[in-house]
C-alpha cells in the first residue's frame, strides 16, 4: 500500500531498466517460437501494419511479452539492420548503447547508422497501454494487478471484459476482486438492458471511483429509463456525501499538518520565550540552520539519502544548540532583564546569520531530497490520500513535544530550568547553577528549533529565509498558547493550523493568514496571558 | 533659577534652538546651493543629494516618532514602518489620481493598474484622493486611526513590554501581506509609481524637489519642537513616569493607558507625515515598506543616536542611512553584517547611544530621561523571567 504511488509512477512512466531486467530473468526463456517469429516481423512491416502483428502477439503470448511492449510504448525499440535483430536501445550522449530485449544484457555501443527505430503512431500508443494493462492483470503481484485493472476503468472493451472474467474466478486478494467487480458494474452500466444497468448502478454506489461518479452522471442525465435514473440519482447523493465527509477529513489533515509545522517552530520558542522569558528574534534562524544541516549532510553522503535524515536530526539538533549556547554566552546574558535590548541584539543576529548563509551557500533556495520512505501518499480510498511526508512530520513533532515534556519534568536539567524560571535568586540560593542552567536551557530551545528545521526542509524550499517566515507565526503560538505552557502551544499550534485550512478555501491563503493574525491580535486583548495562563506567583 | 536648569536638564533637550538653527541653516545652504550656484562651481548640491537628503530627513522625522514613544514612554514598536507607509500610500494615492490621463492606458478616471486588471470603476476608498487637502487629511488619520484603535485594545489591556512589540510586527506583516494583494486596490506587488506632479508643479523639476526637501525639514523641524513641548509639559513628564514605572503611575491616580494612547496616535501621526514626504521624494510607494525589517531598522537607528533623546533619535537615523547609502555602494552584502553587528554593540555596549556617549565624553551627568532607569535591570523582573 505504501509503495502504491512508487510502483504506479514505475509502471505508467513504464519502467526503469532494472525493472525490466527483473522481469527479464524470469521470463526469457519462455519466449515461445510462435512469438519469436512475431516479434521478428516488427522488423519488416510498414507502420500502418503493426498493429495487426502487436495483436497476434498478445493474442499468443503472455506476460514475457511486457518489456517488448512497453521499450516499444518508450520509443526505444530498434533493429540491427544487418541481423534484422531486435534490440532496446539506451541513447547516451551520441552513443547508442544496445542491448537484449529479453535479457537485458549489453551487447554493446552502435552506430546510428547500423540500427533503425521501431516506429509507434498514437493509435499503437493506445493498444500498447491496454495491452500491458491486460498483461498485467495476470501479474503476480496484487499491486500490480490493482492498478492495471484501474488502469483499464477508462476503456472497457469486449475483449478487456472476457480477460477479466477469467482471471476472477481464480482471484484470490479482496480489493483486487473489488475492483474487478467495479470494472464489470461500469461496463454493465452501459447496457443496453435497463435491468443490467439497475444492477451495475447497485455495484457503483459503493465505488468513490472517478469513473463510476462519471458513469452514474451519465446515467442520471441520459439513462432513458426511469427507475436507473432515480437509482443512479440516489447513488450520487450517497457517494458525494461520503466524498464531502473525506474532503472534510482531508482538510483536516492539511490543518493538522500546518499545526505540526507550527508547533515545531514555536516548541523550542515555548521553551527559550515561554521558560526562560528570553525573547529570541533569532529562533527562526536556529530552524533555518537546522535546515541547512540537513543540506550538508546529504552533501556529505549522497549515496545514502535514505538515512540522511537519521543523520541530520542529531547533527541539527547539535549545531543549532551550539549556536544558541554561543548567542546566550556572547550576548544574551548580558541582557538579562531588559527584554527589550535582548529583541534588539538578537535581531541583529538573525540578520548577521541571514547574510551568513547567504555568503556561504547563496541566496538561492537549495534543494533537499526527501528519502523515498518519505515520499508518496497513504491512499486511504480514491478520494483521500494521505502525503507521507506531512504524517511522519506530524508524528515527528508530538515525538519531540513527548520528549521536551519528559526532558522539563523528568529530568534534573528540567528541575533546575523550573526552578531558575520561577525564582532566579532563590534558585541560586539553594546551589543552581543559573548560568550553566541558563546555557542549556538556551541550547535545548535552539536545538529544537534546528530539528524543526530538518522536519521543514522535507516540506518547503530551503533558502536564507527560512526562518525569517515562520518566526512571527511561532510567536503568536506562543503568546495565543499562553507563555511557559507547553500544553498550550501544542493546543495553539494545532488550533492555528487548522483554522488556517478551513479558512483558507473560503478567503484564499493570503486573507486567512491576515484573518489569523487579526484574531491573535484580539484575542490577546481579551486574555493577555494566553489560552492557558500560568496561575500563581510566576505568572506576575 | 537653579530649578529651570534642573528642569531643562531632566528634559535634556537644552539644545532645541541650536539644532533647529543648525537645521535651518543646512536646509537653506543646501536649496541654495541647487537652484542658485552653477553646476561646476564647488558649492553646488545636485538634485540627487537634494533628494537624498530630502530621504534622510523623512527618515528623521520617522526615527523621532519612534523615539516618542519608545525612548520617553517604552512602548517599543516593532510596526511603525506601517504608520509610514499608510501615510506614503495616502500620498500615493493622491499623486496617482494628478496622473490623470497621461498614464499608459490614457483613462484619465483610472489608474494604470486598474485599467490593467480590468477594474471598470474607481474603488470607493479612492474618492476623493484627487483633492490635496483631502489627501493630506488621510495621511494623518488613516495612521492615527488605526493607532488609535490598536493602542486602545493593547493599552487598555495592559499589553506591554515584548508582546506589544511582538503585537505590533504582526501588525505589520498582516498588512504588509494585504498590500501584496491586488484586489486591495492598492497597486498590489507593484504599489504606486510613475508619479507625474504634485499640486500642479512637476516631481522632476530641480524647483520641486528642493521645495520638498524644504518642506520635509520645515516640518522636521516643526514635529521636533512640537514633540520637544510636549514631553517637556505634564504630560511629558506622566509619560515619562509611565515608562519608569507604569504601576506606580497608575496608582497615583493617572490614567496610563490614555497617555499612552495618544502619544501612539501623535507618534502614529508623525510617521504618517514622514510617510506622505517620502513618496513624492523617491517616487514610489510599494508594499516592501509594511515589511518588518523596516520597521525595526527605525528602532536601530534610535537606539544608535541614543534614545530619550530627540536629537539622538534625529542624529541616529541620518548617521545610519548615510552609512547605509555608503555601505550599499561598496559591499551591498556587507551592509546586513554591518546592521546585525550594530544591532548587538549598541544594545550591549552603547545603550545610551552616540548622545550617551557624547555626555559622558564631555563629562555631564548621565541623562535622566535617556531611558538609564528604564535600562536597570530589576530585581522584580528576575522572579518574573
Amino acid at each position: 500500500m505504501r509503495h502504491l504511488f512508487a510502483i504506479m509512477s514505475v509502471c505508467l512512466a513504464l519502467f526503469s531498466v532494472s525493472v525490466q531486467a527483473n522481469e527479464q530473468t524470469t521470463n526469457e526463456s519462455s519466449i515461445s517460437p510462435n512469438s519469436a517469429a512475431l516479434i521478428a516481423q516488427l522488423a519488416e512491416v510498414k507502420l500502418s501494419k503493426t498493429l495487426p502483428v502487436l495483436e497476434q502477439l498478445e493474442a499468443v503470448g503472455g506476460a514475457e511479452l511486457l518489456p517488448l511492449f512497453t521499450t516499444l510504448l518508450e520509443g526505444k525499440l530498434y533493429y540491427v539492420k544487418a541481423s534484422k535483430q531486435i534490440v532496446a536501445v539506451e541513447k547516451k550522449g551520441s552513443d547508442y548503447l544496445v542491448s537484449d530485449l529479453f535479457s537485458a544484457q549489453l551487447l554493446g555501443a552502435m552506430k546510428k547508422k547500423e540500427i533503425k527505430k521501431i516506429r509507434v503512431n498514437n493509435k499503437l500508443r493506445v493498444f500498447l497501454r491496454q495491452a500491458i494493462a491486460r498483461l498485467q492483470i495476470k501479474s503476480p503481484e496484487p499491486e500490480k494487478r490493482l492498478i492495471a485493472i484501474k488502469a483499464l476503468y477508462g476503456s472497457l472493451t469486449d475483449s478487456t471484459i472476457d480477460t477479466l472474467k477469467k482471471v476472477y474466478p481464480d482471484e484470490t486478494n479482496l480489493e483486487v476482486k473489488e475492483a474487478i467487480e467495479l470494472a464489470f458494474a461500469l461496463y454493465e452500466s452501459k447496457s443496453p438492458l435497463a435491468e443490467k444497468r439497475l444492477a451495475a448502478v447497485n455495484g457503483l454506489a459503493e465505488s468513490l471511483e472517478n469513473e463510476a461518479r462519471n458513469s452514474l452522471t451519465y446515467l442520471v442525465e441520459n439513462d432513458s429509463d426511469k427507475k436507473v435514473q432515480m437509482a443512479a440519482g440516489a447513488a450520487l447523493k450517497k457517494i458525494n456525501e461520503r466524498i464531502e465527509f473525506y474532503d472534510f477529513v482531508d482538510q483536516l489533515f492539511f490543518g493538522l499538518s500546518l499545526g505540526s509545522v507550527l508547533l515545531l517552530a514555536a516548541i523550542g520558542l515555548a521553551i527559550t520565550f515561554g521558560v526562560m522569558g528570553v525573547i529570541n528574534m533569532a529562533h527562526g534562524e536556529m530552524i533555518m540552520l537546522g535546515a541547512y544541516t540537513t543540506y550538508v549532510v546529504q552533501l556529505l553522503m549522497p549515496d545514502a539519502i535514505e538515512y540522511s535524515l537519521l543523520v541530520a536530526v542529531p547533527a541539527a539538533f547539535v549545531v543549532s544548540g551550539l549556536v544558541g549556547i554561543l548567542i546566550e554566552r556572547g550576548v544574551i546574558r548580558f541582557l538579562h532583564g531588559r527584554p527589550l535590548e535582548t529583541l534588539l541584539a538578537t535581531f541583529g543576529i538573525s540578520l548577521i546569520l541571514q547574510q551568513l548563509v547567504r555568503t556561504v551557500f547563496s541566496p538561492l533556495n537549495r534543494q533537499v531530497e526527501s528519502p523515498l520512505w518519505m515520499s508518496g501518499s497513504l491512499e486511504i480510498n480514491p478520494v483521500l490520500s494521505l502525503t507521507l511526508n506531512r504524517l511522519y512530520i506530524l508524528a515527528f513533532a508530538l515525538l519531540v513535544f513527548g520528549l521536551l515534556l519528559i526532558i522539563l519534568r523528568k529530568t534534573s536539567l528540567g528541575l533546575n530550568v523550573r526552578a531558575v524560571s520561577q525564582n532566579r535568586s532563590m534558585a541560586k540560593a539553594m546551589g543552581i547553577r543559573t548560568d550553566w542552567v541558563d546555557a542549556m536551557t538556551f541550547g535545548l530551545g535552539s536545538g529544537i528549533a534546528g530539528i524543526a528545521g530538518v522536519a521543514l526542509s522535507q516540506l518547503t524550499n530551503v533558502g536564507p529565509n527560512l526562518g525569517q517566515s515562520y518566526i512571527i507565526d511561532s510567536f503568536m503560538v506562543v503568546v495565543f498558547g499562553g507563555v511557559g505552557n507547553l500544553w498550550g502551544t501544542l493546543v495553539a499550534a494545532f488550533s492555528l493550523g487548522v483554522a488556517n485550512k478551513f479558512l483558507e478555501p473560503v478567503t484564499g491563503a493570503v486573507l486567512a493568514s491576515i484573518l489569523v493574525l487579526v484574531f491573535i491580535i484580539l484575542f490577546i486583548q481579551k486574555k493577555p496571558k494566553g489560552l492557558f495562563p500560568q496561575k500563581g506567583r510566576a505568572a506576575e | 533659577m537653579n530649578q529651570l536648569m534642573r528642569f531643562t536638564r531632566v528634559h535634556g533637550d537644552s539644545k532645541v534652538a541650536p539644532f533647529v538653527a543648525i537645521l535651518v541653516i543646512l536646509t537653506a545652504l543646501a536649496s541654495l546651493g541647487n537652484l542658485l550656484m552653477p553646476q561646476d562651481s564647488i558649492f553646488y548640491v545636485s538634485t540627487y543629494t537634494i533628494t537624498l537628503l530630502g530621504k534622510y530627513l523623512c527618515y528623521a522625522m520617522l526615527a523621532l516618532a519612534v523615539d516618542v514613544i519608545w525612548g520617553y514612554c517604552g512602548i517599543l514598536s516593532l510596526g511603525h514602518g506601517a504608520f509610514f507607509a499608510l501615510g506614503g500610500y495616502g500620498m500615493g494615492m493622491y499623486l496617482m489620481r494628478q496622473i490623470g490621463d497621461r498614464g499608459v492606458y490614457g483613462n484619465p478616471e483610472l489608474p494604470d493598474f486598474m485599467v490593467f486588471l480590468n477594474w471598470t470603476e474607481l474603488p470607493w476608498f479612492w474618492y476623493g484622493f484627487d483633492q490635496f487637502w483631502f489627501a493630506m487629511l488621510m495621511v494623518l488619520l488613516i495612521p492615527g486611526t488605526l493607532a488609535f484603535i490598536f493602542g486602545w485594545l493593547a493599552f487598555r489591556s495592559r499589553v506591554t513590554g515584548v508582546y506589544l512589540s511582538i503585537m505590533t510586527q504582526a501588525l505589520t506583516y498582516a498588512l504588509l501581506l494585504a498590500f501584496f494583494r491586488n484586489e486591495m486596490g492598492f497597486g498590489g506587488n507593484n504599489g504606486l509609481t510613475d508619479f507625474k506632479d504634485i499640486l500642479g508643479f512637476d516631481l522632476q523639476s530641480d524647483n520641486t524637489r528642493v521645495a520638498l526637501f524644504a518642506t520635509t525639514a520645515f516640518l522636521l523641524g516643526l514635529t521636533f519642537i512640537i514633540s520637544h513641548k510636549i514631553l517637556k509639559s505634564r504630560m511629558g513628564k506622566v509619560i515619562v513616569a509611565i515608562r519608569d514605572g507604569e504601576s506606580r503611575a497608575r496608582f497615583l491616580g493617572y490614567r496610563t493607558e490614555r497617555y499612552k494612547v495618544w502619544l501612539f496616535v501623535y507618534s502614529a501621526m508623525i510617521a504618517g507625515i514622514a510617510g506622505a514626504l517620502y513618496v513624492p521624494q523617491v517616487g514610489i510607494i510599494n508594499p516592501g515598506e509594511f515589511s518588518p525589517l523596516n520597521s525595526i531598522e527605525i528602532v536601530i537607528w534610535v537606539a544608535v543616536g541614543g534614545r530619550g533623546t530627540l536629537i539622538g533619535a534625529i542624529v541616529g537615523a541620518l548617521l545610519v542611512n548615510y552609512a547605509k547609502t555608503k555601505f550599499t555602494a561598496i559591499m551591498p552584502d556587507g551592509w546586513l553584517f554591518a546592521l546585525g553587528a550594530m544591532f548587538v554593540l549598541v544594545t550591549l555596549f552603547l545603550p545610551q547611544g552616540l548622545v550617551g556617549l557624547f555626555n559622558k565624553f564631555k563629562g555631564n551627568k548621565p541623562d535622566n530621561n535617556a531611558g538609564s532607569h528604564a535600562l536597570e535591570p530589576k530585581a522584580t523582573e528576575d522572579a518574573k523571567a
